[in-house]
């Protein structure tokens, strides 16, 4: 056993043990944290498989702008643990029949011969020069690029639907405008009047 | 060097003995970058003071002193704060989540230093000279934000979670326009690595920094990065005269300088990056005699100071951001400012080689 192995296997059982801390912690927050944890320990996990590009836009991604709005939600969410559990014995059947079929499929995806050991090796290692992102840029913008822009429009139409969801004129609302805020000058708004001294009385 | 790699090789075997060897020799490394970025992050506390009070035409932090030297009077406060700190209690509130509320701290000083591996000093001095550096950085630094957001619902207090929604939000904004700027700067520069981007700006005098082609990025991160440490005058995550001290008003002793730290240590870590990015890092204004004999270590540090100086020129000039108005900034200024840059950027960039020669910009392509 090297060194790569060994922080292989500590990583492994941080993701793993920290992956079933998502489903099984009572409180919302900690899963959210804890999946936070096992984002992190998978990208150290790419970074063994010299995928760094992939290993720093997850962290970059998910752990940085996703995870961030994620834990957000949850922390606002007024969770009641006893009403959460109301009817879990008589949905149990239900959930339990569609965890085993999910088992099922990876498990047949997984002992295929194309995930064998044979047909994925450790990847071999890199001359110095060699950019993981350049390579992954080039494969993007050829070989996959109408896959490509496909899923980048695919985002940009439920960025759009998502913003036109929540939009709403409401009559009731002040609304300020910034440029005519902006624009104001001193005798828009300012008056000084020249008036004689007054006795006081 | 080698001897030391040969006495862990002959103790440990050959690849222990390298492994064991590597590890020390990197902590040693950091132990070197952290410190003095900690002994700097303390007199930047004492800059901000003495700066803002002669702004404001006081004196400032002036008693004391190390061994009664008179001429040394105020250059000893921030280690006297710093041992005022330790000797505090650390309030833990009854309410409060006590596991995460010890955590928060920690986890926003962590990527403050973790993001420091990347920064290369001068041209070879450098911890870890990776392909990514840009990218890395950009994931250290967003890793920031879950401190705050965990300190704001750790304390179980109302106005600690309003710190912590407002931060939260705010960094999450300010980010994309910050990524957008940088895009700008590899697009320039073809490579993610910080030492790269630095020689790329290269050539005789300033003219060639990054500053002068991508001048509204410049603007646009340096804005962005003083939002994303929260400080004045987009310090509404604290904002103490709304919502007391924001995320961090259930903290105290420690547990608070903590947090201090780490927006200090964010502070110089965003003016650092700045210096590299736009300001030619390691290389000196003009590359003729008197200038380029300085070591380009020095170049950087000030720089950097420059950059500081900025900052704490901010804190003392400008009132604090509405709220509303800071998510205007980002989201309708600086977001379309930035995606319309990098599109003229990639239209230059596309332009036949004898077209680009005429155009102004062939100086910096």
């Amino acid at each position: 056993m090297n060194f790569q192995d060994i922080v292989f296997y500590v990583f492994s059982t941080i993701l793993i043990v920290s992956a079933l801390g998502v489903v099984m912690s009572r409180n919302p927050v900690y899963s959210a944290l804890l999946l936070v944890l096992s984002f992190i320990t998978c990208a150290g996990l790419w970074l063994l498989l010299e995928a760094e590009f992939l290993a720093i836009t997850l962290v970059l991604v998910y752990v940085g702008a996703v995870m961030v709005l994620f834990l957000f939600v949850v922390m606002m969410l007024d969770i009641n643990l006893a009403q959460l559990r109301e009817g879990f014995w008589r949905w149990f059947p239900v959930g339990g029949l569609i965890a085993l079929v999910i088992v099922a499929e990876i498990a047949l995806i997984m002992s295929g011969s194309y995930f064998s050991l044979e047909e994925m090796p450790a990847p071999e290692p890199k001359p110095a020069d060699y950019s993981n992102t350049k390579e992954l840029g080039r494969v993007l913008y050829t070989e996959y690029v109408y896959a490509f822009e496909l899923a980048a429009v695919l985002l940009l139409v439920a960025m759009v639907a998502a913003i036109a969801l929540t939009l709403r004129h409401r009559e009731d609302k002040k609304s300020l405008d910034v440029a005519r805020q902006v624009s104001v000058k001193k005798e828009d708004r300012l008056r000084i009047v020249s008036m004689p001294a007054e006795k006081k009385e | 060097m080698e001897s030391i790699q040969q006495l862990f090789e002959q103790f440990f075997g050959l690849e222990w003995g390298f492994m064991l060897f590597t590890l020390v020799k990197n902590l040693a490394y950091i132990i070197a970058i952290a410190v003095p970025l900690l002994l700097g992050v303390a007199y930047l506390t004492f800059a901000e003071r003495k700066i803002i009070a002669y702004m404001q035409i006081r004196v400032g932090p002036n008693r004391v002193t190390f061994f009664g030297i008179p001429w040394l009077r105020g250059w000893g406060q921030p280690i006297a704060d710093a041992v005022k700190a330790l000797m505090k209690e650390i309030v833990i509130p009854t309410g409060a989540n006590k596991f995460l509320f010890i955590m928060a701290p920690i986890l926003t000083i962590m990527p403050a230093l973790a993001a420091w591996a990347v920064v290369p000093f001068s041209a070879e001095l450098v911890l870890a000279d990776i392909n990514a550096g840009l990218l890395y950085i950009l994931a250290m630094t967003s890793m920031g934000i879950y401190g705050v957001i965990i300190a704001g619902w750790a304390s179980n207090s109302k106005y600690a979670f309003l710190g912590a929604m407002r931060s939260a939000a705010q960094v999450v904004s300010y980010e994309l326009a910050m990524g957008f700027a940088l895009v700008c700067v590899l697009m320039m520069s073809q490579s993610l690595n910080l030492g790269d981007i630095v020689n790329g700006q290269q050539g005789g005098s300033m003219l060639n920094w990054y500053l002068i082609p991508l001048f509204p990025m410049f603007l646009v991160y340096f804005i962005s990065g003083v939002a994303e440490t929260n400080r004045a005058p987009f310090d509404v995550a604290e904002g103490e005269s709304e919502i007391v001290a924001g995320f961090h008003v259930d903290y105290s002793g420690m547990a608070f300088t903590v947090f201090f730290l780490a927006e200090y240590a964010n502070m110089i870590l965003v003016a650092t990056l700045t210096a590299i990015m736009f300001l030619g890092g390691w290389l000196p204004p003009l590359d003729i005699a008197p200038f380029n004999m300085i070591p380009g270590f020095i170049w950087l540090l000030l720089k950097i100071a420059f950059l500081l100086f900025f900052f704490l020129w901010f804190r003392a000039t400008f009132p604090r951001y509405r709220y509303d108005q800071i998510m205007r900034l980002g989201w309708k200024v600086f977001i379309p400012i930035t995606l319309i840059w990098i599109v003229v950027l990639g239209l230059i960039m596309q332009l036949p080689e004898s077209v680009r020669n005429d155009f102004p910009y062939h100086l910096w392509f």
